[in-house]
């Protein structure tokens, strides 16, 4: 059913593949009866699309129900302005940094030949497992770093694995014999790299540098803790001053709106997706770059790097672990084992449901990109630029309104961490199933093989490693949300992060310690499986061929 | 990246059904059965032995939610008559305020409210007083002398304390002081003083605790903030171990207010008995003397006396403030909105 089998990706070269919403409509070139398969997936996508949108519907009807005046006063008032611009600068500030961390951390340890690679690359997965409220605090107990700087380390030092490893995984699968043709015909490495390889991998950095930026602009926890005045914190504060909500809306709406701002300009950003790989079976390994007189620094710098994302928090973690506590909040080894099994339980239904809702957008957008398929994919990433507080509420009046059967159960949360961290999941999806060379499944046609039976023999198995990723990455970042899961969890219910507020809240840090370290441990874990692909340098894609 | 074995994926599904499955809790029901939906914006480590002792004495099972006490009062308002609750229980009157303005709560019998001192709980029957907590002045003691220490809210805005003086505007017990202001000292006196402490370099903080840390740390050498949090962390670290140290402010000023705690009988469970004999043992001797003891606040039930080194409640209420006058919360916000606090 595919117009032609030029080998591309989104937005290919071929004209032909340029599908428009009225591509949606047959193509001539195997069979004239109508494609029910991707009208339904296109209504799956517009389905999905608009679970996700749930937050911004409920916003709309927030702020359409307030007086005009009052909205025009809460936009127009000058902290509305001081509180973007705090922002902005913040989000800015961090997507630059993780841009030139993690691009060069994944340089390092995939072109060049450092030693000990596979223990780098765990070290600079770690920080994912860190919640960014542990590690603000840790930083806030051990260093006077506030504010401004004190978000932008905590938050860039945190986020840079989400730029590292993808850049990583990219740089492995770039053509480096572009970047030594470039060289040979005496570009300098720095050029070559930029003109050859970095256009290769730009796509993957920048899918990275977009999740950071929109995490940034709804995270919380760390800019609370640092006492930077973000948007985020002024929302908080209107909520939670218990008066009218709708200033929080208003401010939420304008978060939600710089949101899509950002999803834009990742999108003009990313540009063209470089072709993925080349016709040519062999691909010679390139030469990894000898480092010569620049090991040490570059190994002082990753060690650096390392010491302070992971050092500073568990350090501080560890310092109250030992202090103990002397009003003796004691805490039984059992409670923090059945908090560790219900949000991993949680997180793992939260990452499924993120799966459901991501294959029709992702497989939408990377097959049929149109503006129904960019519009889906759009909206899919609205819930992750919104602070936690707005999604749960949203979904408190959602469930209320279609399904109060449901209300306070462990469905809906799981269904909140689907929505609020989908965009993980559908750029994993949409990247996956663009990697799969469209002339393999028309190999699959032509050798007999059904439509359904290609998907599920050829793209589904070449895509899953990379699916499977983003599923990972979902349940990881489940694992440690907070104000959603306090206002959406079943009574009674906990998680580690809700214990880890509870404790905190009375200042006993030392009983809430084993819980962050818990907490760390256990969402350790799909932060290194997600090494594995990094470290054996393979994926099935590439076995395949 | 890559994902490793399929095993690994139907593992994953099996076991989140599994933990789906033993989450999953029936429904409650409403009905005077012998449970009750609690929700608390009371730390669950400071009132669920209470609750337990209730249980015990009354064998009614108290199901109970924790959440921060505003959300709780978002939460209340998004709910509406859907609330699953029967009794909210908040950390101060502000809250209970919203929620009963939006008519969520119960009128609570005339036995219940005239328990407890009048001038310390609601002033229209929606819900009761049960703990009081003084609004004081926490000083760094290595850079702050006791004779040093400011005695009334208005010494901090002199260029003296310029960047030492740590506020949490986001922080109810805070904005209830600033509604005090405004009731003793006017609008435009109170914007004043906000406009001079910004001038002054105030800085800010998200809650009583960060405060405290930061005094104790010698980040700021004055804080604002509630009396119990100090005896609190006394408790944890020993009296030695207490950089920062508590001082009152003089009888009379803005800044020596008590805020109360309360709670209020949600209005779908006007009619149940064991909701009404929940918020009854908090106005008991009982949990009165829990309090006293277990979280050093203020007990409001007459007759039972306060936590030992506090002075009496009746030095630090105003007497030209009455608790029904902090009802005005909006205007408060708006304020410190206004001001750029909020």
């Amino acid at each position: 059913m595919r117009g032609s089998p030029t080998i591309g990706g989104r937005e290919g070269s071929a004209p032909s593949r340029r599908v428009g919403l009225a591509g949606l409509a047959a193509e001539p070139r195997i069979a004239p009866r109508p494609p029910w398969g991707r009208l339904i997936l296109a209504g799956s996508a517009v389905a999905a699309a608009a679970l996700a949108a749930i937050p911004l519907v409920y916003l709309v009807v927030r702020v359409a129900g307030a007086e005009s005046g009052a909205v025009a006063d809460a936009l127009l008032r000058a902290r509305t302005a001081e509180l973007a611009i705090n922002t902005v600068g913040l989000v800015l500030a961090v997507a630059a940094g993780c841009l030139v961390l993690g691009v060069g951390t994944a340089w390092l340890l995939a072109r060049t030949d450092l030693q000990a690679r596979r223990l780098w690359i765990v070290l600079a997965a770690l920080p994912l497992a860190i919640p960014s409220y542990v590690a603000a605090f840790g930083w806030v107990s051990l260093t006077p770093l506030r504010g401004f700087w004190g978000a932008f380390v905590v938050l860039t030092l945190c986020n840079a694995p989400m730029v590292t490893l993808p850049t990583l995984a990219a740089l492995r699968q770039a053509d480096l014999a572009q970047e030594d043709v470039a060289r040979t015909l005496g570009r300098s490495r720095s050029r070559a790299f930029l003109e050859a390889t970095w256009p290769q991998v730009r796509p993957a950095a920048l899918a990275g540098v977009l999740l950071t930026a929109l995490y940034v602009l709804s995270d919380f926890g760390a800019v609370a803790l640092m006492r930077f005045e973000a948007f985020t914190w002024a929302i908080h504060a209107a909520y939670t001053s218990s008066f009218d909500p709708t200033l929080a809306a208003v401010m939420a709406v304008v978060l939600a709106v710089m949101g899509v701002a950002l999803v834009a300009a990742e999108r003009t950003m990313r540009g063209r997706q470089a072709r993925f790989g080349s016709m040519v079976a062999a691909r010679p390994a390139s030469a990894p770059v000898r480092l010569g007189r620049w090991r040490m620094p570059a190994l002082a710098a990753l060690l650096a790097v390392a010491g302070v994302s992971l050092g500073v928090p568990l350090g501080s973690l560890l310092r109250y672990l030992g202090r103990g506590s002397g009003e003796g909040i004691a805490v039984a080894p059992l409670d923090v084992a059945a908090d560790a099994l219900t949000t991993v339980g949680l997180a793992l239904a939260g990452a499924l449901v993120a799966l459901l809702l991501a294959l029709p957008i992702g497989i939408l957008a990377a097959r049929w990109p149109s503006r129904l398929a960019a519009g889906a994919e759009s909206a899919s990433y609205v819930g992750l630029a919104l602070p936690g507080i707005v999604v749960g509420l949203s979904l408190v009046y959602f469930s209320l309104q279609a399904v109060p059967a449901l209300y306070q159960s462990v469905w809906i949360l799981a269904f909140a961490y689907g929505v609020l961290f989908l965009p993980k999941a559908v750029g994993a999806v949409r990247a996956s199933i663009e990697r799969v060379e469209p002339g393999l499944e028309d190999v699959a046609r032509t050798l007999g093989e059904g439509v359904a039976g290609t998907w599920a023999r050829v793209t589904a198995r070449i895509a899953w490693p990379g699916i499977g990723a983003g599923v990972l990455l979902v349940a990881l970042t489940a694992m440690k949300e907070l104000p959603a899961t306090l206002l959406l969890r079943p009574t009674s219910t906990d998680t580690l992060a809700t214990s880890l507020w509870r404790l905190t809240d009375i200042s006993a840090y030392a009983a809430a310690a084993p819980y962050a370290l818990v907490l760390t441990v256990v969402a350790a874990v799909p932060a290194l499986l997600l090494t594995r692909d990094a470290v054996t340098g393979s994926t099935r894609a590439e076995g395949l061929q | 990246m890559r994902f490793p074995a399929r095993p690994v994926v139907a593992t994953a599904a099996i076991l989140s059904t599994l933990a789906l499955a033993a989450c999953s809790t029936g429904t409650e029901a409403d009905e005077a059965d012998g449970a009750l939906v609690l929700y608390s914006g009371r730390s669950e480590d400071l009132v669920q032995p209470l609750i337990d002792q209730f249980e015990a004495a009354s064998g009614i099972d108290v199901e109970v939610r924790y959440a921060g006490t505003t959300e709780l009062a978002a939460l209340l308002q998004e709910e509406g008559d859907a609330t699953p609750a029967d009794v909210f229980f908040s950390q101060d009157a502000g809250a209970l305020g919203a929620v009963a303005r939006a008519g969520l709560l119960a009128e609570l019998p005339e036995g219940v409210t005239s328990a407890v001192e009048p001038g310390l709980t609601s002033t229209d029957g929606t819900w009761v007083g049960v703990t009081g907590r003084a609004r004081v002045f926490v000083v760094d003691s290595q850079q702050v002398g006791v004779d040093e220490a400011p005695s009334t809210i208005h010494d901090l805005t002199d260029p003296s304390w310029a960047g030492q003086v740590g506020i949490a505007p986001t922080n109810a017990s805070f904005q209830s002081f600033v509604t005090a202001l405004r009731v003793l000292e006017g609008e435009d006196a109170a914007q004043r003083w906000l406009e001079d402490m910004i001038a002054n370099d105030v800085q800010l903080y998200s809650n009583n605790t960060a405060i405290l840390e930061a005094a104790q740390a010698g980040e700021i050498q004055v804080g604002l903030i509630n009396h119990y949090y100090w005896y609190r962390l006394e408790a944890e670290l020993g009296a030695e171990g207490m950089r920062a140290q508590l001082v009152f402010p003089a009888a009379g000023d803005p800044g020596s207010i008590v805020n109360v705690t309360g709670a209020g009988i949600l209005a779908g469970a006007q009619d149940d008995p064991d909701a009404l004999a929940f918020v009854e043992y908090l106005v008991s001797e009982d949990g009165q003397q829990y309090f006293v003891d277990a979280t050093y606040e203020y007990p409001l039930v007459p007759g039972i006396a306060a936590p030992e080194g506090l002075p009496a409640v009746a030095e630090l209420t105003n007497p030209d403030l009455d608790l029904s006058d902090l009802d005005t919360l909006a205007e408060t916000t708006a304020l410190l909105a206004e001001v750029g606090l909020l």
